[in-house]
């Protein structure tokens, strides 16, 4: 008879040393670059209580004792059992905070006790992670089943929504990341293309308008479909496809051409002695021809295509043409619907943000002054950077919420570009880890559950250095384990030694 | 699922963000350079170190002009919060309104300043400053900077000293390179003249700074700094109490007086009257449209470029040309009848004299007559084919003087007067159409002759040198500057130096004749000094004639040269030459004798004679 024991593995093998020792690292790097952040020319110690890098130094040994707890002491089975009690609880303190928290720069998203405040917006990256893992791990889960599938969006979407509530749009983002998630888990790839679809489209209508951006979207569906539709459809597709690139990209100019002896043809008309009246013929006909925009053409042209379209999928059985019309028809209505989304549902100051991200406009005094302080301090950085605590711009306090979600401009000033490679591949290391480690598992709650903090690490890595270098606009979220703060910091080793007592657990045993 | 290795196509995914961000981050960090740069000026700041000027010296080592300080009120738009403007501007002593339109102006152009500092206010003296100091932490965004402006100790009059002002863009382009937007720079007068001495070398000290604009820390520990070199101190060859003296003489008068010591060229005094007061010259800007639009034009330097007809005086030249031209002989008698008669009823008058008179006599009595007698001769030469060559020639012989073209000096703005040439009648007459005594009245100093208080003075200084002269200038050498060789050279004229003992003796004679002689300047007669000098009485088309009056003394190894002009003063005796005999004692006694004259000298007032334009 074997003892179980015999089985076990010892701590060398059981534990993912390497995931713990870039956890470090990184909290380490965070640290150091905190107290350069706010290091000034009377330079405090690192260890000054009152000071960030102090206070944080606290955060990170109240974080270590998480860990370790997390990971000798809480028995690893009680995550699972856990999940939906504390899903629901961390749901109600959301909603609470609206109502309890004071207003911090428009968020409601803070409780303060005593001199402590912590974001419940980051605690519900765990529990939404852990309840997805419950649920999605279940014998009989489905994603393809829509009432699976629906379940889990509404997992994701419900603190996703009330973190929209507090106004922290920023953190409700990294709930997208879910994505990859149900899609490692049999999510049709579709939903990803679609998805990647929407954001083009709502980029494309800000930046090229709405007429380009539905011309190149029937492009790109009409190219799709030649390459993935039967091959002797191919040349055909890929004519009509070309074809209606061109003739629609010939066509503005056209129009305004047209436009120019319209409204001169509008002009002699009402230069004339007497006023064209109504009823006169001629006056209506030329002002109805002044209001055609070139996307109405576009739409004349295509939208009587769609029922033909659709009966010919429909014979032949055709799916991946179906879902193309289908996705033309949604691009379409995204299209018309992002004027008013952008107007209408987003705040002034993220308009603002969006605007200045894709170049609409230029203001570098005010929304676009932290993009363009923080670009100026990574920029500056060069090769090798200026060497730790010599940075002119982050110690001088140019780039604004430099400790938390801008660290990374310290980095990038102090180290050059060598400590940014440095940082991201850790990163990199990480998440791919903890794909790896879960790919390693046997349980599937485990599994999920890495993919989730895999998911949550790659999309603050994404938005938050994004911002700091232009690519994303300024969405205030931390860079995990490096920015300064304790929710965050707390959060993310919370969200990580789960994992690694989750695959450790595994490890005992098998 | 495995089978469809998602997780690979999850792990490229990743790559291929990851490779966007870090391509992204290799443009701005290794490729783009201007990042670079904009982080060196978002984080250093050049506090411009600005030298104190050199100090002017008058000859004795006195300061003519001194440095003290003063403050620039600046303001960093972006750090200003909101304020209580009533209580700035009561601090500031200015309007509110003031303070509105400055700060409205910022505002507009907010994001051109970006974290810099403005200029609000200019040259506060210290006790306002001391005001707001105690005041500023309630107007956060506003500071003082301190300021070396200029300080007259002496009244030695503004058209003399110049003035110092901020450049503006017509100063900076016709100095390229060398001031920048809100450097000061002499304009006029001695500042002028030695800017380049004066200004010194402007230095920096380089900070970091953080986001607000605060000061942080030395640039590198400071090494990259550069002191500011203070301006050369110049010593002048004025003589401030002769100066002051003469602006006191001349209060209420149009006019000028230039002494010159004749041994060496240097300028004594330069007074211009109306002129500048001292104590506007300290902020000209404050000051400047009041004085633009005084109608007795006080920026006008009316010694150095004021023309005039020289009137009586310029017989001297005259007799020195007949003698050098052998036309002249100091025993010659000619008559006059309270005039010279020429052409059919022409009279150039003259007053009443004894008659026939010699040389001396007639520089003594300033006979018209005399010197009609003279020209003729000169120009009517057998040794000249035309009239018009004999004009020519004498016209180079007067310009041997410093006449008719600028002497040189180093004061800036000097005007060359003018001596008429032949082509300056042909033009006038038609050629051949004119004769000697067309221009006669070239033999008084009148008509076409014009000549600045300047050239007067030198004429003295060259007859009290017996034939040559020194380019009259204002700087002296001094310790580290060297004047230009050209001040060491001595000028010949044309004449003869044994010739001007002759006219001297008139001059003296004209002085020391003692009352009822008819000697014309007895009123410029000092008991101990050989006074040499000859009064000038020149028509002023604009009113009454202008006094003039020229002198040296003493007779032997003279000190002093003077030219005293005053317009519409009437004869020469009346108010030139009393106040350069005033000006001579003043200068070689060190005190004057005479507290009556002195006293109606300068209490005459006589700016309501003077037309104004």
């Amino acid at each position: 008879m074997i003892e179980p024991n015999s089985h076990q593995r010892g701590l060398r093998q059981s534990i993912d040393w390497a995931l713990i020792a870039v956890y470090l690292l990184l909290v380490f790097i965070g640290w150091i670059n905190i107290y350069a952040s706010i290091h000034s020319t009377d330079p405090a110690s690192i260890f000054d209580w009152s000071a960030r890098s102090g206070k944080q130094f606290i955060w990170m040994l109240t974080a270590f004792f998480l860990a370790v707890m997390i990971l000798f002491v809480i028995p690893p089975k009680l995550w699972e059992g856990l999940s939906i009690p504390m899903y629901l609880g961390v749901l109600v303190l959301l909603v609470a905070v609206i109502f309890l928290s004071k207003d911090v720069k428009g968020s409601h998203s803070w409780f303060e006790l005593g001199p402590v405040k912590f974001q419940p917006a980051e605690i519900s990256k765990i529990t939404t992670s852990l309840l997805l893992a419950l649920v999605m791990s279940q014998q009989n889960y489905k994603i393809t089943r829509w009432k699976d599938f629906f379940l889990t969006v509404a997992i994701i979407g419900l603190p996703m929504l009330i973190i929209v509530a507090e106004s922290e749009t920023g953190s409700a983002l990294v709930y997208i990341g879910f994505i990859f998630v149900l899609y490692r888990e049999g999510l049709s790839g579709w939903w990803l293309a679609l998805f990647g679809m929407v954001i083009a489209l709502f980029i494309g209508t800000l930046t090229a308008g709405a007429y380009w951006s539905i011309v190149g979207l029937g492009g790109i569906l009409a190219l799709s479909s030649a390459f993935m539709g039967p091959s002797k459809e191919f040349w055909r597709r890929l004519g009509i496809g070309l074809g209606f690139v061109l003739l629609m990209s010939l066509l503005p100019g056209v129009i305004s051409h047209l436009g120019d002896a319209v409204s001169a043809k509008m002009a002699f008309l009402e230069n004339r002695v007497w006023v064209p009246v109504a009823g006169e013929k001629g006056g209506y006909f030329w002002s109805f021809l002044a209001d055609i925009k070139p996307v109405y053409i576009v739409l004349a042209v295509t939208l009587p295509a769609v029922p033909v379209l659709l009966w010919k999928a429909y014979q032949k059985k055709d799916s991946f043409l179906a879902i193309a019309v289908g996705a033309f028809i949604l691009g379409v209505a995204l299209v018309f619907s992002t004027d008013y989304i952008f107007q209408n549902v987003l705040q002034p100051h993220q308009r603002g943000r969006i605007e200045v991200l894709l170049g609409l406009k230029e203001d570098l005094a005010g929304v676009g002054y932290n993009v363009n302080q923080s670009k100026i301090a990574i920029g500056s950085g060069g090769m090798f950077g200026k060497g730790f605590l010599h940075g002119t711009q982050t110690t001088f306090g140019f780039v604004p919420e430099q400790s938390t979600d801008f660290i990374f401009c310290t980095v990038g000033e102090e180290w050059g570009f060598f400590g940014c490679l440095v940082v991201i591949l850790l990163y990199v290391f990480l998440i791919i880890r903890l794909i790896l480690d879960a790919e390693k598992c046997r349980s599937s709650f485990t599994r999920i559950y890495g993919y989730c903090v895999a998911a949550c690490v790659f999309m603050h890595l994404f938005i938050n250095v994004g911002m700091t270098i232009g690519l994303m606009p300024v969405i205030g979220i931390p860079l995990p384990l490096l920015s300064y703060g304790g929710s965050s910091l707390w959060a993310f080793t919370i969200l990580i030694f789960i994992f690694l007592a989750l695959y450790r657990d595994e490890k005992k045993y098998f | 699922m495995k089978q469809d290795y998602r997780h690979i196509r999850l792990i490229i995914g990743l790559g291929a963000v990851v490779l966007l961000l870090l391509g992204k981050l290799f443009s701005i960090q290794i490729l783009s350079g201007s990042y670079k740069e904009d982080a060196d000026r978002n984080s250093t700041v050049y506090e411009t170190i600005y030298p104190t000027r050199g100090i002017i010296y008058d000859r004795n080592g006195d300061i003519l002009v001194g440095n003290k300080v003063a403050y620039d009120i600046m303001v960093s738009p972006r750090e200003v919060k909101e304020f209580d403007t009533l209580a700035l501007a009561a601090v500031l002593d200015v309007t509110p309104e003031f303070i509105r339109e400055k700060m409205a102006d910022f505002n507009r152009r907010k994001r051109a300043i970006g974290f810099q500092s403005v200029t609000m206010m200019r040259t506060l003296p210290a006790e306002t400053y001391m005001r707001f100091d105690e005041v500023k932490y309630r107007f956060p965004g506003f500071k003082g900077q301190v300021r070396s402006i200029r300080q007259y100790p002496v009244n030695a009059g503004g058209n003399l000293l110049g003035y110092v002002s901020e450049v503006n863009q017509a100063y900076m382009d016709r100095h390229p390179g060398e001031y920048r937007s809100g450097d000061y720079a002499g304009m006029t007068g001695i500042e002028a003249a030695r800017e380049a001495d004066l200004r010194g070398e402007k230095g920096y000290h380089i900070y970091l700074r953080n986001a607000r604009n605060q000061i942080q820390e030395p640039y590198m520990g400071g090494a990259e700094d550069k002191e500011a070199i203070p301006g050369k101190d110049i010593v002048t060859t004025i003589d401030a109490s002769l100066q002051q003296y003469g602006q006191e003489l001349m209060q209420n008068k149009v006019g000028s007086i230039v002494a010159i010591e004749p041994s060496t060229g240097e300028i004594l005094a330069l007074v211009s009257s109306p002129g500048l007061d001292v104590n506007q010259l300290a902020d000209i800007g404050k000051y400047y449209g009041e004085i633009v639009s005084n109608p007795y034009k006080p920026m006008y330097n009316r010694a150095v470029q004021a023309s005039y007809p020289p009137g009586s005086v310029f017989k001297l030249v005259n007799g020195l040309i007949g003698l050098e031209e052998g036309v002249l002989r100091p025993e010659m008698m000619y008559p006059c009848s309270k005039g010279y008669h020429f052409g059919a009823g022409h009279k150039l008058g003259c007053h009443a004299h004894k008659s026939p008179i010699n040389m001396e006599e007639s520089i003594m009595m300033s006979c018209n007559a005399y010197y009609c007698y003279v020209l003729k001769n000169i120009l009517d030469n057998d040794k000249y084919d035309t009239v018009a060559d004999g004009l020519d020639h004498w016209r180079e012989m007067v310009m041997s003087f410093g006449f008719g073209r600028k002497l040189g000096s180093d004061f800036p703005a000097e005007l060359s007067g003018s001596i008429p040439s032949s082509k300056t009648y042909n033009r006038a007459y038609g050629k051949g159409r004119w004769n000697s005594t067309t221009v006669i009245s070239l033999s008084i100093g009148q008509g076409e002759i014009l000549a600045t208080p300047m050239h007067l003075a030198n004429l003295c200084a060259t007859i009290a040198n017996r034939g040559y002269y020194y380019i009259p200038h204002i700087i002296k050498d001094s310790e580290g500057l060297e004047i230009d060789a050209r001040f060491k050279e001595k000028q010949y004229t044309m004449v003869s130096q044994e010739h001007f003992p002759k006219v001297i003796k008139g001059m003296w004679r004209a002085v020391n004749s003692g009352p009822g002689a008819g000697g014309t300047a007895w009123i410029a007669h000092i008991d101990s000094l050989d006074v040499c000098g000859k009064t000038g009485t020149a028509q002023n088309p604009r009113g009454a004639d202008n006094s003039v009056f020229i002198c040296f003394a003493p007779m032997d190894n003279p000190k002093i040269a003077i030219a005293a002009y005053v317009e519409n003063g009437g004869f020469g005796a009346t108010y030139a030459a009393p106040m350069a005999s005033l000006m001579v004692e003043k200068y070689l006694k060190g005190e004057t004798s005479r507290p009556a004259l002195e006293k109606r000298m300068k209490e005459a007032d006589l700016m309501a004679r003077v037309k104004r334009d």
